[in-house]
């Protein structure tokens, strides 16, 4: 027999799944504006790859198909994976990182709701460590680029690795801000200087600021739809736009400042959208500012004193091992539990 | 003593669907040819039958006495014949049947002698004896011995006497007409509360989707020879849990496993201040009490209906239902309990039967893993996580479920309501706390046994000692006159006093067992 309760509020995972993958749209649309029709080509094969393999690890275990590829979190995953990754990376790449991505951090912890680390970010932490040269092919903006390739042109370029005739990828592809200022930096340029170059716009790079303002707009979105609380966003960006103030303060020669780190890389991606992975991420309110500040504190580390080009996915696997910790020392206090009552 | 409204944590909105039954007065429902009287309608011992097979009994007429101190008497509804003392199935979440007064009712509603009480020149435990014999239990849905809240304890102890009409479960409002209709009423029996607990200051809280009634229990607040305030609340499901309508009006919290008069506090239910008044200023015990019958119904509607009324009669009144039955409920939709037929009787806690059809109450969907989403922490209004109840007690690590607090759930279903996992977690709770339960009963079965071995070990080694003292004695007596050694009753005395102390630290642990609170 049932127990109560017997009503239940319209809610559903698919439904949270699919608000999250309608915030990433405005910064999609962005992205293909300022870089080409690339991404929409990595977000449909990252897509087939995720659904293909929840698919059968779903059938190997044994549980119904249909219903566990409906609740769309293999879809939010690889669009996350896709659009944290070069999208012209051969199409291979994509689906390697789908591979680690779905089957060994999610199905092989368990499936949804048990695995440990944010499925996304494992796949691309396994593809920087293992291809770090096709991780630096990313677009250049149109603005800047030697030649536009169409769809058709791209489409060619990811699945067979060939260019048309002529093309040269140098002329297509650029290193991103981050890996600039890094190799700027050791030809001993200051950064003032290093942000007169092209690629560089108002905060971080040409183009990739707008993705990230749009990023931040979906984000908000999923805030004021309640699918995110604002501790994990607002922790991480604090605690990044603090250390990196102090250290642009003491020595601006050497460290850009808070809004290039904000802008840069996958920050805002990050911040909004991975770091707040309820399953892989710390659920208590004080434990979520604990998690999200010491994920900007790390990305600044990592970004400055690492070898990594960026740092928001190592940042986010070493919290998440902490995330059990976390919980379990920010319990809030139960009703009829606090001790100051008058 | 204005207090701005606290609000409480966490909280859900339901659909609240109550105005499909407030739309005509509350109806006195016809006696019914058969009535079946639970012995146990109240928190604590089911009381027992004091009448026999085949005796004519009156309306009003005790037919089970209080047993054991948590315990109320039973009374004949109206005049009949006792038919039967056996089992008959009764609202209970397991559907097994209870024992049960069977009346077959000879239509004439003939009433015992009716004696007021007054309860200004009365002193409070005949009073309070008084109240246990005129069966009065809470009509809240707990059904906890009225009589043993209306303990003053130490003087001034209990500074707030406060009458609870937030009804927030949805579809209910037999809550919210009786104070429409009977708001003077409510207030006599606050009054004799408030003598009773010798309580400084009435406050009565009332959700603010019930315009009607504020209206009402403020015009009869005016007329009141006490001082009243009517306090609105706002419409937030649990806002009429006992907790979180005490949070709510004096911004304080009942301690975990405490009472609320532990913090000067005390809690009733407005429709049992209405028969705390029929009891004492009228002489009429428990017979009767509103219900809303509602949900897929053709004129849901409140009844006045008499205790051990089948629930059929009721439904028959409320007319044909629209959409096919998938059930019956009493209470509401968020902590109501299935009914498995429609011969169980009415009782004291029946404030509503609610039947269900699958459009109003679709079937839920298929669980999904929880996503640690902390939804539900988000609504839970006793502020635990219970994503991690649900990790621990789905794992069975009942003693993790223990250490995030699973004893202070108070199971009202906001949780589940708002999962997007559509995952039954108070289901999940449940099974935990009951398990727990079983297991300390078993422990302290196994610490009695255990104890009942060491004193009988005890008592062999004693007597041991005693016969090789005696010999040693008769040894020594025939060599000279020694006296009885005093250090040997020292120790008995010692032994003894051992015991007792072990003896109240027992009954102490039963009185905090979690399941009776
Ligand atoms: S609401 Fe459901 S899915 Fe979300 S954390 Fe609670 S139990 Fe898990
Ligand atoms: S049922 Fe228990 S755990 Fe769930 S919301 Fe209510 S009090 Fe919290």
């Amino acid at each position: 027999m049932l127990s109560s309760p017997y009503i239940r509020e319209q809610s559903s995972v698919s439904v949270i799944m699919l608000k999250v993958m309608l915030a990433l749209i405005p910064g999609i649309a962005a992205y293909v504006w300022y870089f080409g029709p690339a991404i929409l080509i990595s977000l449909g094969v990252a897509s087939i790859a995720a659904l293909i393999f929840e698919a059968a690890a779903v059938a190997m275990r044994g549980w119904p198909v249909r219903p566990v590829l409906m609740d769309g979190s293999a879809l939010v995953t690889a669009w996350l994976l896709a659009l944290s990754i070069p999208p012209i990376a051969p199409w291979w790449l994509t689906v390697a990182g789908v591979f680690f991505a779905i089957i060994v951090a999610k199905h092989l912890y368990g499936g949804l709701g048990n695995n440990i680390f944010n499925p996304a970010m494992v796949g691309y932490a396994v593809l920087i460590i293992s291809f770090p040269v096709q991780m630096t092919h990313w677009p250049a903006p149109l603005a800047l680029a030697g030649h536009h390739l169409n769809l058709a042109d791209t489409a060619h370029f990811i699945f067979s690795d060939t260019l048309p005739a002529g093309e040269k990828i140098d002329a297509i592809s650029s290193a991103t801000p981050l890996d600039t200022l890094r190799t700027q930096l050791q030809l001993h340029r200051s950064v003032a200087a290093i942000e007169q170059m092209p690629i560089f716009g108002y905060f971080a790079g040409k183009g990739s600021e707008t993705v990230a303002l749009m990023f931040l707009l979906g984000g908000v979105y999923l805030w004021l739809t309640r699918i995110i609380t604002w501790h994990i966003p607002l922790a991480l960006l604090t605690a990044l736009a603090l250390v990196a103030a102090v250290f642009h303060f003491i020595d601006p020669q050497h460290y850009a400042g808070a809004w290039f780190h904000l802008v840069a890389g996958g920050t805002i991606l990050g911040a909004f959208f991975i770091a707040t992975d309820p399953i892989s991420g710390a659920t208590t309110p004080r434990g979520k500012l604990i998690f999200g500040a010491a994920i900007g504190l790390l990305i600044f580390l990592i970004r400055e004193f690492g070898g990594y080009p960026d740092g928001v996915a190592f940042a986010v696997l070493l919290m998440n091992i902490a995330v059990p910790l976390i919980d379990a020392y920010t319990q809030p206090p139960v009703y009829g539990h606090k001790k100051v009552q008058k | 003593m204005t207090h701005p409204i606290q609000n409480f944590h966490g909280g859900v909105h339901p659909e609240e669907n109550k105005q499909v039954s407030t739309q005509s007065p509350i109806r006195v429902a016809p006696i019914p040819q058969q009535v079946f009287v639970p012995l146990r309608q109240h928190i604590g011992e089911p009381a027992r039958p004091c009448v026999a097979v085949g005796d004519r009994v009156r309306k009003g007429q005790i037919i089970a006495k209080a047993d054991g101190y948590i315990s109320v008497a039973a009374h004949a509804p109206t005049s009949g014949t006792v038919t039967a003392i056996a089992l008959h199935p009764v609202p209970h979440p397991s559907g097994l049947s209870d024992p049960c007064i069977h009346i077959t009712a000879d239509g004439k509603d003939e009433w015992i002698e009716r004696i007021a009480v007054d309860y200004r020149t009365t002193n409070i435990s005949t009073l309070r004896n008084h109240l246990r014999d005129m069966g009065i239990a809470g009509l809240g849905g707990a059904a906890f011995p009225t009589f043993i809240k209306l303990n003053p304890g130490a003087a001034g102890a209990v500074k707030t006497l406060l009458l609870n009409g937030g009804e927030c479960e949805p579809w209910i409002s037999c809550d919210d007409m009786t104070m429409r209709e009977r708001a003077a009423e409510v207030l006599q029996g606050a009054a004799i509360m408030r003598c009773m607990l010798h309580a400084d200051t009435v406050l009565a809280g009332i959700e603010d989707n019930k315009p009607e009634a504020i209206a009402a229990m403020r015009e009869a607040a005016r007329n009141c020879d006490f001082p009243v305030e009517i306090i609105v609340v706002p419409t937030l499901y649990p806002s009429g849990g006992a907790k979180q309508m005490i949070k709510l009006i004096t911004g304080r919290e009942v301690p975990s496993g405490g009472r609320s008069t532990d913090i000067g506090v005390a809690t009733f239910n407005v429709g049992t201040a209405y028969a705390v008044h029929r009891a004492i200023n009228h002489g009429e015990p428990l017979i009767s009490r509103v219900v809303t019958v509602t949900g897929n119904v053709g004129r849901a509607q409140n009844f006045d209906a008499l205790i051990g009324t089948p629930i059929q009669e009721l439904l028959a009144l409320a007319g044909d239902a629209p959409e096919p039955v998938t059930g019956y409920l009493m209470g509401g939709p968020m902590m109501g309990i299935e009914l498995a037929q429609t011969e169980i009787p009415v009782v004291k806690a029946t404030n509503c039967i609610l039947v269900k059809s699958d459009r109003l109450f679709p079937p839920p969907p298929r669980a999904l893993p929880c996503i640690r989403c902390t939804r539900c922490a988000d609504a839970c209004p006793a502020e635990l996580q219970p994503q991690e109840l649900y990790w621990h007690a789905r794992s069975k690590n009942f003693d993790k479920a223990q250490d995030y607090q699973l004893f202070d759930c108070i199971e009202c279903g906001c949780c589940s309501y708002v999962c997007p996992s559509h995952i039954p977690l108070v289901q999940y709770y449940r099974y935990a706390k009951s398990e727990i339960s079983a297991r300390e009963k078993e422990q302290q079965a196994a610490d009695h046994a255990r104890s009942r071995h060491e004193s009988r070990l005890m008592r062999i080694e004693r007597e041991q000692r005693e016969r090789a003292e005696k010999l040693a004695m008769k040894a020594a007596v025939k060599t000279s006159d020694a006296p009885a050694r005093p250090a040997d009753d020292a120790k008995k005395a010692a032994i003894q006093a051992a015991i007792e102390r072990a003896k109240i630290q027992q009954a102490d642990n039963v009185n905090n067992h979690p399941s009776t609170k």
